[in-house]
Order: structure tokens, then sequence, then C-alpha cells
């Protein structure tokens, strides 16, 4: 089943001509109506006349993430305040949240990427969706509920935790597609077998996956132990929400809706425009988006992209499951954490010295987070209680600026390594290749 | 009746334990008596030595995290119930003891326990008054 067929299996050179005037339309958007923009554009003497094929998006400047923050909170809105009428945010945990603003004509540009999303993913009218995504100014709750009404089927809107409940549900209520992050469907499953639960005792179909990188083992994994096919979504706030792309039951990579954003891969390090097939940073422009347009945003997912047509009918690009990140930006149980924020935290305890390193593992299903640091004589009794004190007030320390537990480990002095690159401050133990 | 101890911190790794113990062999130091407690990580190796200012020293020049605290050292009646009577005194008078560890003495027939107390004073204090022997920094020395 196709949601949108007209769209999505829209021949390449048609696709294309209609990118490049949707292109040309947004970029008028941001140029008169973002003062960002504005003086984005001007600084590099860059006009919107000047676009004149696909190929010259790469003249334009990118915009990051920092930008975004600066604008907030709604400075990167496009529209007249009256004219938004919801608005999200990204789920940094400290420091100021990236804003999404959406007019009315942006939900439902939502609802139908959303929609396009539980299609491929075996959704029809007849289907009922346990949406264990969080509701509230997270969007993976209402971008699925969006998508979930537009289709047509129903909508068990039981937003995330309570693990109980969520299982008395999906037996009860006979839930045929479950949308959460992959990790948190392996502990239901886990959870499921513990209470004797069989696959064929439950009536789900397929999973909607994603928030965080996972892999094809764990797809595996999934598979079998809940009888679903399991697929991967993607999306972000920044750019509309979950539904950006999607996978289809082919798994051959994620389907990007290209009619409503343009996608490029970049070199991480050059920043140049990247071919067909080739690895580096995703790159993506909103072509439709009226309340917020976005140019060219540097999402640092590494991904590389797909145009040939799919097994399942459709022509939109696809991107490849993502395997890293093209910043030290860590994901941990769908968190968002930078290591730089640990390092705050770190600098708040006295006599700690501030070398440190974050192990990032995943031992059964749910990532695990390690900080260890080196322990000195203020952080040293002969006694373990005072030990596991000092442990606790340093865990305690960084649960506050990041909103995670982490276990804390104290090192001898000079032994953890030193500052000369981030990277071998954090050792990420999961693997997502 | 204060006995100093040193206390270092020793990570849970090959030849650590082994590089602390050489430092202090190197050094002509003698180890009177000796605890590890052992976490998954590291541990907390507890000394009395012969020399604490040297011991600490050469230990610290080799990186190692060295901490000094006062612990008591008392002689208990090498037979059933002998540690017993003198917990008793402690547990009767409400003093904690956060942990201990014993060793035999050469010179003696009685085994020699020592003792970290949350309230050392009072601690020494009654277990006087009730006749313990407790060891000076010169007996255990001589040891």
């Amino acid at each position: 089943m196709v949601w949108n067929k007209e769209a999505e299996c829209m021949e390449r050179e048609e696709k294309e001509k209609l990118q490049l005037k949707l292109l040309k339309e947004t970029l008028k958007k941001a140029y008169e109506n973002v003062p960002f923009y504005k003086k984005r554009f001007d600084e590099v003497g860059i006009k919107v006349e000047d676009i004149q094929s696909l190929k010259d998006i790469e003249k334009l400047p990118f915009t990051t993430k920092t930008d975004l923050r600066e604008a907030y909170p709604f400075g990167m809105f496009a529209v007249p305040e009256e004219e938004i009428i919801e608005i999200h945010t990204s789920s940094g945990t400290t420091g100021k949240p990236t804003v999404s603003g959406y007019t009315k004509k942006d939900l439902e540009i939502w609802s139908e990427v959303s929609a396009r999303a539980i299609t491929m993913a075996l959704g029809t009218k007849n289907d009922k969706i346990q949406n264990c995504y969080g509701y509230g100014l997270f969007t993976g709750g209402l971008g699925i509920h969006y998508g979930t009404h537009k289709v047509g089927a129903t909508i068990v809107p039981i937003s995330a935790g309570n693990t109980k409940r969520q299982i008395e549900v999906m037996k009860d209520f006979q839930s045929t597609i479950l949308t959460c992050t992959p990790s948190y469907a392996l502990y239901l499953a886990e959870v499921l077998e513990k209470e004797g639960l069989s696959p064929e005792e439950i009536s789900l179909k397929s999973g909607i996956f994603g928030a965080e990188m996972w892999t094809e083992e764990m797809r595996d994994e999934l598979e079998k132990r809940l009888g679903i096919v399991a697929l991967n979504i993607y999306g972000l706030t920044e750019i509309i929400g979950p539904g950006v792309a999607q996978e289809c039951p082919a798994k051959t990579g994620l389907h990007i809706s290209d009619d409503h954003f343009y996608p490029e891969i970049i070199d991480i390090k050059t920043h140049q425009a990247l071919g067909e097939g080739e690895k580096g940073e995703l790159v993506l422009t909103t072509l439709t988006r009226d309340g917020m347009p976005i140019i060219r945003f540097r999402t640092k997912d590494i991904t590389a992209l797909r145009k040939d047509k799919c097994e399942c009918g459709r022509t939109l690009v696809r991107m490849d499951r993502i395997t890293g990140r093209s910043d030290d930006m860590l994901k941990i149980r769908g968190v968002i954490v930078f290591p730089s924020q640990i390092e705050r935290a770190l600098l708040k305890i006295e006599g700690l010295s501030p070398n440190y390193q974050i192990i990032v593992s995943r031992p059964k299903y749910l990532d695990e987070l390690e900080v260890r640091v080196e322990a000195s004589t203020e952080l040293f009794s002969d006694e373990m209680k005072k030990m596991e004190e000092i442990e606790n007030k340093i865990a305690n320390t960084i649960n506050k600026e990041i909103g995670l537990r982490v276990n804390v480990t104290l090192a001898e002095p000079e032994t953890l390594p030193r500052s000369e690159g981030k990277a071998v401050r954090v050792l990420d133990l999961r693997k997502f290749d | 009746m204060e006995i100093k101890q040193i206390s270092v911190f020793i990570e849970n790794r090959k030849g650590r334990l082994k590089k602390a113990l050489d430092t202090l062999s190197k050094a002509e130091i003698n180890i009177r008596a000796l605890s590890l407690a052992e976490r998954a990580k590291y541990g907390i190796l507890r000394l009395i030595v012969s020399d604490n200012e040297k011991a600490k020293s050469v230990l610290e020049e080799n990186k190692f995290i060295v901490k000094e605290n006062d612990v008591i050292v008392v002689e208990v009646p090498d037979k059933p119930n002998g540690l017993n009577s003198i917990l008793e005194v402690l547990t009767d008078a409400d003093i904690n003891v956060e942990y201990l560890y014993a060793f035999v003495g050469k010179k003696t027939d009685e085994a020699i326990v020592v003792m970290r107390l949350e309230n050392i004073e009072d601690g020494i204090k009654v277990l006087k008054s009730q006749n313990a022997n407790l060891l000076t920094k010169e007996y255990i020395e001589n040891l």
C-alpha cells in the first residue's frame, strides 16, 4: 500500500521540477520574512534569483542547531505569530532548546508525511496503533498521532513509560502496530516473555521504531521476539518531526518524503556535496513549510542517499540507516547528551580533575552511561561508605545536568586519556554499523 | 592510643596491588597488617606499616592516592568468643565499627584486631575501662 501514489511514485524528472519550484518559493519566503536568512544570504552575496537549478542549492549557506538556538524562541518564524497554531521543541535538557512552529498547513504536511510512514509500515484504517512515543513538546507522540488520524487508524495514545500498563493495553486492545524507541520495544519483548506471553498471543504485526540509532541485529531480535516487521522511522523537530523518512517492508533504506524535504549529503570535513551512495552528513531543506522554512539544515546524522526505484514502487529518495554522528552528540535512551554537559557538571565538584571518560554501552537492551573520573585525596576515603557517598554525589551532580542516571567509577590519577582529542573521552561501545 | 593507618586507592587492574606493595618494599617499609576492601572497579588497601611518613611519600611519588587516619589496635584473646567480648563493649556503648581486620602477631598468642571506629575517643575510653589491651605504636613497631 502506498498512501499517496502520485507523490510517492512520481517520476524523478517530474519530482525534480517540482522540487526546484518549491525550493524557489521557500527561499523567497525565508528571505523576505526571516531576518536571519536575509542577513545570511546578504552576507554571502547570494540572491534568491541565483538559484536556477537544484544543484545551485550548494551555493546557499547552512543552518545549524546553534543558529536555531540563537533565534530562540520565535526568531525563525516566517509568519505572524497568530498564524502559528502549534509549537514543539527539541529534547535539549539544558540551555535553550530549538523551537519549531507550525501553521495549519504545516500540521497538514506533517500529518501527510506521517500517514505515508504509517502506511509504509503496513498501517491501514483497520489498525490500532499503540503510540509509546512521548506526548508533549517532543514531536514523537503527536507526529504519529496526526498521521494515525489521517490514515483513519485507531490511535492508542498511551505515551511513554509504565510498562505494565503498556502490556495490559497491548493485550486487551489488541494493538496491531507499536511505535516507540527500538530499545524500549526490546524491553517490552523481554517483559512479555517474563509474563509468559508468546508473539502469537499478542496482535502486533509491525513496529515503527526510531528516535535512536539501532542495528540490523536489533531488528532481527525484535522481529523474532515480537513476531512483527520492525521498521525504521526518521525525523527531527527542526524539520518537522517523525515522518521525514520511513522504511517500507523491503528494508532497503528509509524513503524520504522529498517533495517536502530536500536531502543532500555533504562531506563532514570539506562540507562539499557528495554523490549518490556516498556516506556523509545529511542536510535537509524544507520545501513546503510556511511557519518555519529551514534552509540546508545540518542534521549531523551520517548516512547515504539512494535514488533508484524501490521494489515497493516508490521513487522517493532513500537514505541508509543512520550509522553515526558528525559531532560528539550522544543519544542515550533517547536523550541528547553532549560530553561538554558532563564536563560542566564535573567542574562543580571540588577536588575533581577535569579528566574524565564517558563510556556508553548497551549491555542488554537499554543504554548505560558510565562516567570515569580520577580519584584524588579529596575524593578518597578509607571507608567504603564514604566512597559510595562520593560516587553518588558525582552521579547526582551529573544527573542534574543531563537528566539521566549515570554510573560513576573512580580511577587512579593520571590514568584516563588526556584532553588531546574529544574522541578518546567518549567510548561508545554500542554498535550501529 | 590511636594508631595511624594508611589507605591506598587501588584500581582493579592487573598489577596495581603488586605495584603498591613493590613500592613499599623498595623503600624497605615493613607491613605490620593489611586488609583489602574490594568493589567491582577498585579496592581500598589499608595498611599498618613501620614508617607512615615514608610510606606515604613513596606511594604518592608513584601516583597513588594515600590517606592517613586513626584506628585502634586491640589484642583479643585467641579463643572462641574472643572478638565478641570486645565488640560487646562497643555495642553497649553505642559505638559503631566501620570495619575491622585481624592478624596474628609473632610475640603473642593473642590475635590482634585493627578497628576503625565511628567515634574513636569514646571507643578508647570504654575499651580501657573494660581493661581491653589497646596496643601502642611502640608495641606494634616491635611486633
